[in-house]
């Protein structure tokens, strides 16, 4: 038998095309499915309101308000350790064995499953730096967590600003520092906001990280210092699934809505301020 | 007078030697050429006189380069004033990605500090009457350079160091990316800057240099092979490389 190579293509095709549809069919069933199964919980009393009758009534907003607060917390954090890192690793620091160390220190710290930063946070802020169950824990260990992710993100995005203008920059009497400041920098902004959101997305679905540092079990009021402890959706949404009996579905699904609406809007705006910066950059 | 001495100026890349024995004199308000094939160490030459080749890893140095009798090689040099001096204009016209006026005043307000606006303004207008762009540009001042055909653009990054008072303006290929009347236009500028510049040329195309030079060197193999005025050069050369580059024999 020949081999027709119409046929293989088309074969080729098939599987191709299959491989990729069913990267969308989860996402896609995921999104319905909570939506159909959370959406009749939501009003602006669900998103406003504290908590009520053991969590099987009333709102979510302190689990809201909590992660928003984490959040903020661990972008406060990581973001101008990240950035200054990322500075020195893509602009001053030479290829040699330290430099390996340390970028492949920033890749492990990428893979460490979250649950041992959870244990990490316990360990060095609870209990070592005696923090307590905080938000400033959470948001340290939360921060560790997304460091990597700002880091390689701001990297990217200085190393892809032409060679040229730094050595322009240079050739114009401009000193290192100030090359990055007013070239290097204003040009990679977009990659490092969009690492930087990507990183809050990361950190606002994340469970086990906060579970030792931070998470309360029930706590129907606003936190008063950085030394208070906070609901958190993740740990909101777990706790009304399987530690209290008898919460109806819609608000557990309620609580998933509103959870993945945050993390979408979150990436959406990433992948806008990308879009919208690329289309202006020209070189 | 000469504006630029090398003496006896020696450059290893690693185990590569670039240059080999430099003695050349650069003269105040001319313009020199410096010729030779691909790889010769022509644009290297001209790194060593705005110390960029201390941008590259592995890169040694040996001998002096006096530049109005300051040797830039030692140690204690400061490198922001001798760039501030020594201004280069690139193969590839490279504006920032800003305005025009920002790309005028970049040097400003590396060097200046906070400067008045009216200052700025009239450093924008005469350095862009300086290359002929002024009325061209002058009412699209704030719209994006890169927006510029490649002729202005290279203009621009001319009157970019027009504005940091640079004295001497190394120009590595400067016309390779522009056509033939964009060309000519540029040798022009470089013909009227020279009254107030020195202008050391890196180029691959031998009319160029024959055009608009005063001075030619000719480098082979990091070597200077021949050095004079040009119309000797062109003419009668003394060293049959020499004769065998410009008649076309290799290259």
């Amino acid at each position: 038998m020949t081999r027709n190579p119409y046929r293989t293509e088309k074969i080729a095709f098939f599987f191709l095309f299959l491989a990729t549809l069913l990267i969308v069919v989860p996402v896609g069933l995921i999104v319905v499915i909570i939506i159909q199964k959370g959406l009749p919980a939501i009003n602006w009393q669900f998103i406003s309101d504290m908590p009520r009758n053991g969590m099987r009534s009333g709102g979510i907003f302190p689990a809201i308000a909590g992660t928003v607060y984490l959040v903020l917390g661990a972008v406060i954090f990581a973001l101008p350790i990240g950035v200054l890192a990322a500075i020195y690793l893509s602009e001053y620091a030479r290829e040699n064995l330290l430099t390996r160390i340390i970028k492949l220190a920033i890749v492990n710290l990428a893979g460490v499953p979250s649950v041992v930063y959870g244990l990490f946070g316990l360990a060095l802020f609870v209990v070592f730096f005696k923090f307590g169950a905080s938000i400033l824990s959470g948001s340290l260990t939360l921060g560790i967590m997304i460091l990597p992710i700002i880091i390689t993100a701001s990297r990217e995005a200085m190393e892809s600003v032409p060679q040229t203008f730094r050595e322009v920059s240079l050739s114009l009497g401009a000193s290192k520092w100030q090359t990055i400041r007013h070239i290097v920098l204003p040009n990679a902004i977009p990659g490092i906001i969009t690492g930087t959101i990507l990183g809050i997305g990361r950190a606002a679905g994340e469970t086990a990280p906060i579970l030792f540092t931070v998470a309360a079990f029930y706590l129907p009021r606003l936190p008063k210092s950085i030394f208070d402890q906070v609901m958190a959706l993740p740990y909101h949404l777990y706790v009304i699934s399987t530690q209290v009996p008898n919460v109806e579905e819609k608000i557990r699904y309620g609580t998933a809505l509103v959870l993945l609406a945050m993390v979408l809007i979150t990436n959406l705006a990433a992948i806008v301020i990308r879009y919208k910066f690329r289309k202006k950059k020209k070189w | 007078m000469s504006k630029i001495i090398t003496e006896n100026l020696n450059l290893w890349y690693g185990n590569f030697h670039a240059l080999k024995d430099i003695n050349a004199r650069f003269q105040e308000r001319r313009i020199t050429a410096i010729i030779g094939p691909s790889g010769c160490g022509k644009s290297t030459l001209l790194r060593v006189f705005n110390r960029m080749n201390d941008l590259i890893e592995g890169v040694r140095t040996t001998g002096k380069v006096l530049i109005d009798a300051t040797d830039i090689l030692a140690n204690n040099i400061d490198l922001v004033a001798l760039r501030r001096k020594v201004g280069m204009v690139f193969q590839r016209p490279n504006p920032f990605p800003l305005s025009i006026y920002e790309n005028i005043v970049f040097g400003e307000r590396i060097h200046g500090g906070k400067s008045s606006r009216s200052k700025l303004d009239e450093i924008v207008e005469t350095s862009l009457k300086r290359v002929f762009l002024w009325e061209e540009l002058k009412d699209k001042l704030h719209k994006s350079a890169l927006n510029l055909s490649l002729e202005q653009k290279q203009r621009l990054c001319i009157a970019r160091l027009i504005a940091v008072k640079s004295n001497i303006l190394l120009m590595d290929e400067p016309c390779s990316s522009l056509d033939p009347q964009a060309t000519s236009r540029v040798e022009e500028l470089m013909r009227e800057l020279k009254n107030n510049y020195t202008i050391i040329i890196v180029t691959h195309n031998m009319q160029q240099a024959a055009r608009v030079s005063d001075d030619t060197g000719f480098m082979l193999l990091g070597e200077l092979v021949e050095f004079g005025r040009s119309e000797d050069i062109f003419t009668a050369p003394k060293d049959k490389r020499t004769e065998d580059y410009i008649t076309g024999r290799y290259g």
